[in-house]
């Protein structure tokens, strides 16, 4: 199980608390999943939350404050400090977006921002893309998880760079990593569990569907078919076949 | 039997006219309705099938009648449907809310012309929703509190229909913010509301007659009363100069904001605790379901029924 600055859980699934039809079916959604880290995002309401966020305390998960819809290293320096005190913990979900539409991480001031709130003690697990050099300066600002994203945020198109990850996987062994943003389906995140991965956040492919509560299942299930696997050691892959039974010896009758 | 409502909302309004319509005297306790009521800054669409599409099917089956109850009462109702499209770069968002929704036409280039004239050309699918109507919140409010007396005592049974000011009774109801902006357009016209599908900034319009629209509503996680946000109110401009640039040229009449009452899943609730009906928690659907509650309460006063959405007797 992953293990995040020194507190193990005892989930791979990291779970979004946005867009739910409504925070019953989201207790829901969280009950069937089993995730263990619930993240929650103080940026957009502006105070006035307190309700849903007493909603999201009881669900009796861990909790990752986000900085949401934060644009700017000050924006989410600020959002951050304000997560510590309403929920009482230094862990915060670092995202500084840098693209409107995409909503690609601005990846220069994510690790400013990381730096400061490392710096201040935070223990940041920052929004990122796959790219290693912007990830190995994100360690060096103080991080001890990366997230890269599979795909833009919402879109659910899963795992863009496979070859990015796999290489960001290989060069960082050590480190804990979660694929974070992009997951639409359960192959999705299998497929980054699979690569050795040590956890999956995602949010919309779960509020979105027809049914949360079933998808979380889903999603669970697909996240520990990976794990499995990955610790299973897969057999390589081969352009050629290999029969699985021997051809020499057999009887000629 | 002597009932006080308190509360002037809409729901509360609905129920004492629903008593009185059955020969019970009723008296509200509170003020004509104002901007002090989450009602006073609602939408007004009674579209029972479009809000299938997000919510549990009792707002459905319980909204489906509301249209006619409104007109029983004297509040004009505009019964042309209503009209959900889509950018066609969220195509698949329309394909969805098609599946998830119902009691709907699919209308293409030509259909959607000849239904909205000034949306022609502009979106090559649509949904159609025929059987649903709106109204304007304002006018129905007025017209059921103009017939209704008004009381400063608290008399016979008590109903309270006061809304989030109601969380000192109702610790499971919480607010959920909403904001609204109010332009008028006269170059646009629409003859029914219509909703613009986008992942990120969903908007409804409102015809409200005379080249004037509702645009709404935002859906917070806050029970924030105070003035909109920029941030709301670009989104809904945006979004409504995405659903035709001519909007770009309106006047803005008019920014809203309140918070509305809801509990964990959404729907309402009737609450009876020592002596006192409480009847509140329509979230996003105060015109579509308070007649339905208002006839569950009125059914329970009189019947001594337990209304589906009653989840409390402890008298």
């Amino acid at each position: 199980m992953p293990v995040f600055y020194g507190s193990e859980i005892d989930s791979a699934l990291m779970l979004g608390t946005a867009g739910y039809p409504s925070p019953k079916i989201l207790a829901d959604a969280f009950a069937r999943s089993g995730a263990g880290i619930a993240t929650v995002s103080l940026r957009r309401e502006g105070g006035g939350g307190q309700d849903f966020w007493a909603l999201i305390q009881s669900l009796g998960v861990r909790l990752l404050p986000n900085t949401a819809g934060c644009h700017s290293v000050r924006e989410a320096v600020t959002t951050a400090h304000m997560a510590r005190e309403v929920f009482a913990t230094d862990w915060i979900k670092l995202e500084v977006i840098g693209h409107a539409d995409t909503l690609q991480p601005d990846v220069f001031g994510l690790v400013e921002a990381a730096r400061i709130l490392a710096a201040d003690g935070f223990k940041v697990f920052p929004y990122c893309t796959e790219d290693l050099t912007v990830c190995e300066r994100l360690l060096d600002a103080g991080c001890q998880v990366l997230m890269p994203w599979g795909a833009p945020i919402g879109s659910g198109l899963g795992l863009n760079n496979p070859h990015g990850l796999r290489a960001l996987r290989a060069a960082f062994p050590d480190v804990p990593l979660v694929v974070d943003a992009g997951i639409g389906l359960p192959s999705h995140a299998a497929a980054a569990m699979e690569m050795g991965y040590d956890a999956v956040l995602l949010n919309s492919a779960v509020a979105r569907a027809g049914d949360p509560a079933a998808m979380a299942g889903a999603m669970a299930d697909a996240i520990r078919a990976g794990r499995a696997a990955y610790l299973a050691d897969p057999m390589e892959r081969t352009d050629m076949a290999i029969p699985s039974t021997p051809v020499i010896g057999r009887a000629f009758l | 039997m002597t009932v006080t409502v308190i509360g002037g909302g809409v729901l509360g309004l609905c129920i004492a006219t629903e008593l009185t319509g059955r020969g019970i005297p009723v008296a509200i306790r509170d003020d004509a309705p104002g901007p002090q009521a989450c009602s006073w800054w609602a939408g007004g669409m009674l579209a029972p099938w479009c809000e299938a599409e997000n919510a549990d099917e009792a707002v459905l089956r319980h909204g489906l009648s509301a249209a006619d109850w409104w007109q029983d009462q004297g509040v004009p109702v505009t019964r042309n449907g209503t009209l959900v499209v889509s950018l066609s770069r969220d195509a698949g968002a329309l394909s969805r809310f098609a599946r998830r929704s119902g009691g709907h036409q699919t209308l293409d280039a030509p259909g959607i012309a000849a239904l909205e004239p000034d949306l022609a050309g502009r979106f090559s699918r649509a949904l159609f929703f025929t059987d649903e109507a709106h109204l304007a919140p304002r006018e129905a409010l007025a017209i059921l509190s103009g017939r209704l007396g008004r009381t400063d005592a608290t008399t016979g049974t008590v109903i309270d229909c006061r809304g989030l000011s109601a969380r000192d009774a109702l610790r499971d109801l919480r607010g959920v913010r909403g904001e609204m902006v109010v332009i008028r357009c006269p170059e646009i016209t629409l003859s029914r509301p219509v909703r613009l599908l986008h992942p990120r900034m969903p908007l409804y319009v409102v015809p409200r007659g005379d080249g004037v629209f509702m645009l709404g509503a935002t859906m917070l996680e806050s029970d924030r009363r105070g003035p909109a946000t920029a941030r709301a109110v670009l989104e809904l401009l945006s979004a409504a100069f995405a659903l035709h640039p001519a909007f770009a040229e309106a006047e803005v009449l008019e920014l809203g904001a309140d918070a509305r009452p809801a509990f964990p899943d959404n729907l309402p609730r009737i609450r009876r605790v020592g002596g006192v009906i409480h009847a509140n928690g329509l979230y996003r659907h105060g015109f579509l379901l308070a007649p339905a509650v208002a006839r569950m309460v009125a059914d329970h006063l009189q019947h001594q029924t337990r209304p589906e959405f009653m989840d409390a007797d402890n008298d």
